[in-house]
């Protein structure tokens, strides 16, 4: 059972694994270019572990950024992850606290998607299953990292091969899965445009929070659909 | 790059890695403190995941060049009926054609 849970999440991550692979030997790459040696860019896939943040340090570190301001520019990329795991609570209260640990350390997006997909669906949500599918992720991760780092001159140039565009087709793949939600095209217009707004504005990578704020307060002040759900109990233990 | 130069550079990873871990765990620590969820709140939380994303692929199209925004919106249409690697493939299809006979 917790087996078979385990290896469902493995299948599951797998198509993430092999769409994320191309950006960890990108950032291997592109840290290397950096200045970063081969042990620093696994360091940072190691312990940090979320890409888009990843490639912000290294771009602000080879700029001569002053270090509090490149720990910040992460932090703000990553802020996001913070709704996430307000919004997972729910579906993960049973997890120990050393499971919880490794759980939220492992919370990178299509960790986050799949495991709100599969409550949705009425799955239960094993540790066996969150394990299995974050696995699949993050190992391949470091090693194509390191892959990235020591074939780095062989990328060239990321544009030519038409990495580039990968990225955000994944997430707007991730944004099209939430279709049946409610207020989801407000929604998604709102974040939208208050995105682009705030990058005029205030600037990268401060309009990721700016813009899903503004589509998170929309939902919270439109008319609650008529199929709302009573509120629950989050967390029995806290 | 010197070996202090080198020394702060484990710093800023290991402050970033502690300060993404904040993130990570940060909501489920405010949100425990509450003991139920009000239905306001629960309608914004099922609004986080797309509002989220949708800061990340509208910027995205409009800075990526035309190609980028073809690929995209090619992919769009494709995501409509097929799973993510179908539009990932499709916007890869889309992008490295226009690169390599139009431009």
């Amino acid at each position: 059972m917790t087996k078979d849970d385990f290896w469902q999440g493995v299948r599951g991550g797998f198509p993430v694994m092999l769409s994320a692979s191309p950006f960890g030997a990108l950032f291997g790459a592109l840290a290397v270019d950096n200045g970063f040696s081969v042990y620093d860019a696994m360091l940072m896939s190691a312990t940090v572990y979320a890409g888009a943040s990843q490639m912000v340090g290294i771009e602000l570190f080879g700029n001569n950024i002053q270090p509090w301001l490149i720990v910040l520019s992460i932090f703000a990329v990553n802020f996001r992850h913070i709704l996430y795991s307000a919004s997972i609570a729910r579906h993960i209260r049973h997890f120990s606290g050393l499971q919880k640990f490794f759980g939220f350390f492992l919370l990178v997006d299509p960790q986050y998607a799949e495991t709100e997909k599969r409550a949705e669906r009425g799955e239960p949500i094993s540790f066996a299953w969150y394990l299995g599918f974050a696995m699949i992720i993050y190992l391949p991760w470091q090693m194509m990292t390191l892959l990235g780092a020591i074939f780095g001159q062989m990328i060239g140039d990321p544009r030519a091969i038409g990495l580039d565009v990968l990225l955000p087709i994944y997430f707007m793949g991730l944004v099209l899965g939430f279709r049946r939600r409610d207020n989801w095209l407000p929604v998604v217009a709102v974040s939208s445009v208050v995105s682009v707004a705030a990058m005029h504005v205030v600037g990268s990578p401060w309009h990721v929070s700016i813009g899903a704020i503004a589509g998170i307060l929309l939902a919270a002040c439109l008319p609650l659909p008529a199929g709302a759900r009573p509120s629950v109990n989050v967390e029995q233990e806290a | 790059m010197d070996s202090a130069q080198h020394m702060q550079l484990i710093y800023v990873i290991l402050a970033a890695a502690l300060a993404t871990f904040f993130t990570r765990i940060g909501g489920y620590v405010m949100i425990t403190r509450l003991k139920r969820i009000p239905p306001r709140m629960e309608v914004a939380l099922s609004a986080v995941p797309a509002a989220v994303l949708s800061t990340l692929v509208a910027p995205a199209f409009l800075s990526g060049g035309w190609d980028g925004a073809l690929a995209m919106l090619v992919a769009l249409v494709v995501g409509l009926r097929f799973s993510s690697l179908w539009m990932l493939f499709a916007g890869w299809l889309v992008v490295m054609a226009v690169r390599h006979t139009v431009m």
